[in-house]
């Protein structure tokens, strides 16, 4: 295992940002540690590259206990959310750091780190202060400068937040090149579920300090665990523990994905309240019974587009689309 | 916000008012080093450069210099040392204690000098059992001087972004380490600005070092204080005040830039 978190706490005084955490990473992973903001998840990050010390709990590294190494004395290095790039430093001077302080010969650490840029596709800025940089190249700096001492692990700290949507798009498809082409493992904290989804191996979902659940991206979207996940990941119809009772003879809360749901001539009618074209797909809101439901049925349907508000539709839930939740 | 004529006026004449009472005295001072008449009569019957030959041909002043110098270098860099460290522990880490520290370490600039003075002298001399000398001055002086240094230090620090010694040691670099490549070079120009201002501080005070300084150990200021009153020695003393007003005043400069550079 690349990482292994055993019964990790961490307490700010009164506050408890994480709560007896376990979790395995596999060498090679790119695995995402997904929540809202003050969820912990950032705390984890900061734990494992050893800026904070967990108030209890183990954290090993490749079989090796490192729970009280300092940050210098751990095979690895950290994106930060805000850069942190030398601001008295040039792009090369920066992305030189690591190999500087490792005592590598001047002439070979600017090679290692002319490669790193080149990666990067930073090889006509060198020479550039990190402050005459715009946030995407900065954000690229970080990378070349985290990845030129080759570390085993690679943790990046919501490192696209700052950027603008079409931007981080581009830098997701990087990462994950980036991370194919270095075969290392990434720990990729974020708050953005689709940013998640596109990434991932594997992702934790994160809610007051504990992990809601850990799955692949379509275990995750399939047949979440808790109502929280259902609702962080996707858009989900939950029927609480009576409606599911009544509705389909299961005690327990119950879920249903929006294009699960069987818009035609079976079952019980509802009404149409508000009818979305998104393009692929038309978004339907439908009261069923004063259960307000959300359907998406594909946009190729041409009989999708004829349901306008007030249309009476009859709505088929099939049992076997529900997802039953803790 | 926009201000009527007539307050304007007003205003200005005030400003200029004050500041003619600051200044003009000093300006007569500068006049008077240049005066023919020894007992400094106004205005002046005659103008000479005698009072400055004089002044720099005595071996006396020559050393009071020197000790001034000498003490407000040491003085400040102790300062510097001290003051640096600090205010990186107040910045950086949390400890029992804390506000505690941070407020006595800004206390002494708010003593009155007499008190400080009178009370490192007890301390030095009764408790110690030290012979009062330019050490015991170094260190009396010290104590107010780390105040400048520590009070720019730290209002930098709180400026400066805390990962970047976090990405320091990420990428392997020890405490001294990253302290020399990376603290050093964001808090470079708060410590020559708070080094500039420690020297100067030290280097017009007078009430701790008569409290302080050994017998034999006579600085710039107590040089003039001994001097001012004897006969015939006035325009010499004003000559004195001239350069000492120039030496304090260079420092002052080259650290009020520094400051303004950084704030841009």
């Amino acid at each position: 295992m690349a990482i292994s978190i055993r019964g990790l706490s961490k307490s700010f005084g009164e506050f408890v940002a994480v709560e007896n955490l376990n979790v395995e990473v596999a060498a090679g992973e790119f695995f995402s540690m997904l929540g809202p903001s003050g969820s912990g998840k950032t705390t984890v990050l900061r734990m494992i590259a050893g800026f904070e010390l967990p108030t209890s709990g183990q954290v090993t590294l490749f079989g090796e206990d490192v729970t009280n190494n300092a940050p210098f004395d751990r095979e690895v290095n950290t994106v930060f959310q805000d850069y942190a790039l030398f601001p008295h430093m040039s792009v090369l001077e920066n992305v030189e750091y690591g190999l500087r302080v490792r005592k590598v010969s001047k002439k070979v650490r600017t090679a290692l780190a002319l490669a790193a840029l080149a990666k990067v596709h930073l090889s006509d800025f060198v020479d550039r202060k990190p402050a005459q940089l715009s946030g995407g190249q900065r954000q690229r700096v970080a990378l070349a400068r985290a990845i030129v001492v080759k570390p085993k692990i690679l943790l990046l700290d919501e490192p696209l937040g700052a950027l603008d949507l079409k931007l981080r798009e581009k830098m997701q498809i990087e990462l994950k090149e980036l991370q194919r082409e270095l075969g290392i493992t990434f720990i990729f904290v974020t708050h953005d579920q689709d940013e998640a989804l596109t990434l991932s191996d594997r992702i934790a979902v994160f809610n007051n300090g504990k992990i809601e659940q850990i799955g692949t991206p379509q275990e995750l979207y399939e047949t979440p665990a808790t109502e929280f996940v259902a609702r962080f990941i996707g858009t989900a119809n939950i029927f609480s523990a009576d409606e599911s009772l009544s509705m389909f003879g299961l005690g327990t809360k119950t879920m249903i994905r929006p294009e699960k749901i069987e818009i035609g001539n079976e079952g019980p009618e509802g009404t149409v309240m508000e009818s979305i074209y998104l393009g692929s797909s038309v978004r339907l809101i439908i009261d069923l019974n004063g259960i307000r439901l959300v359907a998406e049925l594909s946009a190729s349907d041409n009989l999708a587009k004829t349901y306008h508000r007030g249309a009476k539709v009859n709505v088929n839930l099939s049992k076997s689309d529900l997802v039953e939740l803790k | 916000m926009r201000i009527s004529n007539s307050a304007k006026i007003f205003l200005g004449t005030a400003t200029g008012g004050v500041l003619a009472i600051i200044y003009l005295p000093l300006f007569i001072v500068l006049i008077n080093s240049f005066n023919k008449s020894m007992n400094m009569y106004w205005p002046p019957p005659g103008f000479t450069f005698d009072w400055w030959a004089k002044a720099f041909g005595s071996g006396g002043l020559l050393a009071a210099l020197g000790t001034s110098v000498l003490i407000a270098i040491c003085s400040s860099s102790i300062a510097l040392v001290l003051g640096t460290l600090l205010a990186l522990a107040l910045s950086r880490y949390k400890f029992f204690g804390k506000q505690a520290v941070g407020l006595m370490v800004i206390l002494p600039i708010a003593l009155p000098g007499i008190v400080t003075g009178l009370a490192l002298n007890n301390a030095f001399r009764t408790v110690l059992g030290l012979q009062l000398s330019m050490a015991t001055a170094i260190i009396a002086h010290a104590t107010f001087c780390v105040v400048t240094v520590y009070n720019n230090v730290l209002a930098r620090l709180s400026r400066t972004n805390r990962n970047l010694e976090d990405a320091s040691a990420d990428l392997g670099a020890g405490l001294f380490t990253t302290f020399r490549l990376v603290t050093l070079p964001q808090i470079g120009s708060a410590l020559i600005a708070g080094g500039l201002l420690a020297f100067a501080l030290s280097f017009d005070e007078i009430i701790v070092t008569t409290f302080t300084a050994g017998s034999g150990v006579e600085t710039l200021p107590i040089w003039i204080l001994n001097n001012m009153f004897r006969p015939g020695k006035a325009p010499v003393v004003d000559v004195v005040a001239v350069t000492t007003v120039l030496i304090s005043i260079v420092p002052l400069y080259f650290a009020q830039r520094l400051a303004k550079e950084d704030s841009k």
